[in-house]
């Protein structure tokens, strides 16, 4: 298992099983009750088999993946993982951004594959609250990341208004 | 000009320490190079032939003396004594060490600089004309929606790791000196009928490899809906744009392959998602913004034109210069003045230390204490009373920074080339010093009038060739370099890319290839035509059957 952030603390237990490739429906009874992440593709072909699943699910999507597909059914899912299959991809920064800002989607964002220290600020900024560090990561040193910078120009999760409109409220403090 | 608040000055100085922990941990080799690659981008940095590169931002090309003088201890202690002024109005130092970067950052950071975005995969350095604030005839100034885009764009966290680097330049100005079509988003400020001021934004404009002249995308933009404009273009490119081939990754490939139609309707769509969103801007915003740019303490009701008059009339040096140099300015009794970096001998856009700091000290004396760079390499003081342009002209000519060459073929828009980059295929700089000892009579020069020359080192462009009336391209044929002549292009409002003329010459040929284009120009001219009007009126033939007559 990955060391995993969530909320701005080291995970000691994870109860998810990232299901990185799943070729049928079997997969799911191997370990009955076992939460599993499953790739998008799986569940767009085998929907009835996870719906009916007893234990829970979430779902990942690749970098390539859009969210159109599963945008009516996202409440179901307590958790998306999102893949950077490298670091310098950044196709998954705004499938993040379009879940939080769009689909108000108020479930774990996770994100999975090439991710390092230098990425989570931006990376917590755009809506990720959960990080499945790469194996070579110092989880310890990885924590500090999101102290990197005290504020942004940008509106962000915690942060819901631009600077721009922040400032006018410093002024008047 | 903007000046700094409390959270401008935090995020920076946060992003110092973040890159001065990245370096100490790359040389403790716990980053990767592949790692670090994108972080030192991100900060300016480049490994280049023969040392680091750092390129420094300069906001929309706008410096106070204060800075001038900052970039001048940097190159003097950091570097050897000179820095390099971009065709994307920033300056590049050579020659520092990698592990005294962060300290670099440090002292910018003073000054309220930094390299940030300079490079890597993530929205660049905004641009806009050089002429902002101060040209007759803008429709408004450019500068505070740049200061707007520059905040926007920076740390932006969803557009840090883009398909490919992303340009965006603004306009206020008719005759566009910023190059906006050929930017991968161009924002033009437009007046609509009912007299409102709003923008037009272009997309898939670039140079490099691949040379486009950007497409309409929204044709009217209220101001407050500006962030969300540009956002909307920038998620579709995020997401769309191609990353299997770092050749066809820049939006322009995008919007060629989409078709332009629907990437205007992902566009719009997108928009139509985030339009009203708190990223709309505020009337408080906007003119907290505008508010930093108000005009200087002008005087009033100058009688300055005696004293220009006569001079003018008793000293025919001066006059050149001033015919060349010196341009109209919106308030009476103003001029625009240029200072060119375009003397023979000398790479052009290379500033060294002294030249900075004197510059800084004639801003102080004769602008306000502002200088702007132009994307042509030159600095500009923009801001200058016309009964002291004498006296300016002559203090720039003791330390030899009084070229008259503005607009004419020796003012060479020129990348550093095969001498400092990796990526060139050939050298630049000396094939431009040729070429400017060739055409070295400043009355010949005058005569043959305004003609861009731009000479790039290899196709990606920094040079700007494709956008030159004359435009050179060092290419690589069997380890040699030749030179491939292009023309016909323009980066002003109405916007052409050269066409390439032939078979490419032999570096000793340039210059006579130059004197032939502008003999059939001569030639051929007809009252009062520049160069590229009558090329665009006798096309492209009788060039190509003059330079390659003698040949066949």
């Amino acid at each position: 298992m990955p060391a995993i952030i969530k909320d701005g603390a080291i995970l000691t237990r994870d109860r998810w099983t990232l299901l990185r490739e799943a070729t049928g429906p079997e997969v799911l009874q191997a370990a009955p009750g076992r939460s599993f992440i499953v790739p998008l593709d799986f569940w767009l072909s085998y929907r009835a088999q996870v719906e009916e699943y007893c234990g829970e699910t979430g779902i990942w999507l690749d970098s390539h993946q859009t969210l159109e597909p599963i945008a009516d059914v996202l409440a179901k899912f307590a958790v998306i993982a999102l893949n950077f299959p490298v670091f310098a991809d950044g196709r998954s920064y705004s499938n993040a951004r379009e879940l939080r800002q769009h689909y108000r989607y108020q479930g774990e964002i996770r994100a999975i594959g090439d991710v390092m220290r230098d990425q989570l600020y931006y990376m917590s900024r755009c809506g990720f609250n959960s990080f499945a560090l790469r194996h070579d990561q110092n989880s310890e040193l990885c924590l500090q990341a999101f102290g990197d910078f005290s504020t942004g120009y940008q509106s962000s999760v915690n942060e819901p208004l631009p600077l721009f409109r922040r400032r006018g409220g410093a002024r008047k403090e | 000009m903007y000046v700094y608040d409390q959270y401008d000055h935090q995020m920076l100085a946060e992003r110092v320490e973040q890159f001065r922990d990245q370096t100490d941990r790359y040389l403790a080799g716990k980053l990767s190079d592949a790692e670090f690659l994108p972080l030192r981008l991100q900060n300016g940095l480049y490994i280049q032939r023969l040392a680091p590169m750092l390129r420094v931002a300069i906001p929309y090309g706008l410096l106070s003396s204060r800075q001038l003088r900052k970039l001048a201890l940097i190159a003097r202690e950091y570097d050897k004594g000179y820095g390099h002024l971009t065709t994307r109005q920033n300056i590049q130092f050579n020659w520092p060490e990698l592990a005294e970067t962060p300290d670099i950052l440090t002292h910018l950071a003073e000054v309220e600089m930094h390299a940030i975005q300079t490079s890597g995969n993530c929205i660049r350095n905004v641009t806009t004309d050089h002429y902002a604030g101060v040209a007759a005839d803008e429709v408004e100034d450019s500068r505070p929606w740049c200061e707007i885009i520059r905040q926007w764009s920076t740390f932006h966290p969803e557009f840090a790791y883009l398909p490919r680097k992303f340009k965006i330049a603004v306009c206020g100005t008719p005759a566009d000196q910023a190059a906006t079509q050929v930017h991968d988003i161009g924002v033009y400020l437009i007046r609509l009928e009912n007299g409102e001021i709003a923008f037009r934004i272009l997309a898939g404009g670039g140079l490099g490899r691949t040379p486009v002249i950007g497409q309409v995308i929204f044709e009217h933009v209220e101001k407050r809906h500006l962030l969300t404009a540009l956002e909307a273009i920038m998620r579709v490119y995020n997401r769309e744009g191609r990353r299997d081939n770092k050749y066809k990754a820049r939006i322009k490939i995008l919007v060629r392959e989409t078709g332009i139609d629907e990437f205007r309707e992902k566009a719009h769509a997108e928009w139509e998602r985030i339009k009203g969103s708190t990223l709309t801007l505020t009337d408080a915003e906007i003119e907290r913004c505008q508010a930093f740019f108000v005009d200087p303490d002008y005087v009033r009701r100058l009688n300055g034109s005696a004293t220009l008059k006569e001079k003018l009339h008793g000293d025919a040096d001066f006059a050149r210069w001033h015919r060349r140099n010196a341009r109209a300015h919106k308030q009476p009794g103003y001029a625009i003045v240029t200072i060119s970096l375009k003397q023979t001998g000398v790479a052009p856009g290379d500033i060294t230390d002294r030249q900075m700091e004197f510059i800084a000290d004639l801003a102080d004396k004769y602008s306000f204490g502002e200088a702007r760079i132009s994307h042509k390499q030159n600095i500009i003081l923009a801001d200058v009373e016309q009964r002291k342009l004498h006296e300016l002209w002559r203090e720039l000519s003791t330390q030899s920074l009084h070229t008259a060459a503005l607009g004419l073929l020796t003012d060479i828009i020129c990348c550093p080339g095969g001498d400092f980059c990796a990526l060139a295929n050939a050298k630049s700089i000396p094939v431009a010093e040729e070429i400017q000892r060739y055409f070295e009579d400043a009355a010949e020069l005058e005569e043959i009038g305004d003609l861009q020359l731009n000479i790039s080192g290899c196709m990606n462009a920094c040079g700007h060739h494709h956008v030159g009336n004359i435009g050179i391209l060092g290419v690589d044929k069997k380890g040699e370099e030749f030179y491939q002549v292009s023309i016909g292009g323009s980066s002003a409002r109405e916007a052409s890319l050269g066409k390439i003329l032939g078979p490419s010459f032999a570096r000793e040929e340039v210059p006579g290839v130059m004197r032939t284009l502008v003999d059939v120009y001569k030639a051929e001219r007809k009252n009062g035509e520049a160069f590229l009007d009558t090329y665009r009126r006798i096309g492209h033939e009788p060039f190509k059957q003059a330079v390659y007559a003698g040949n066949h």
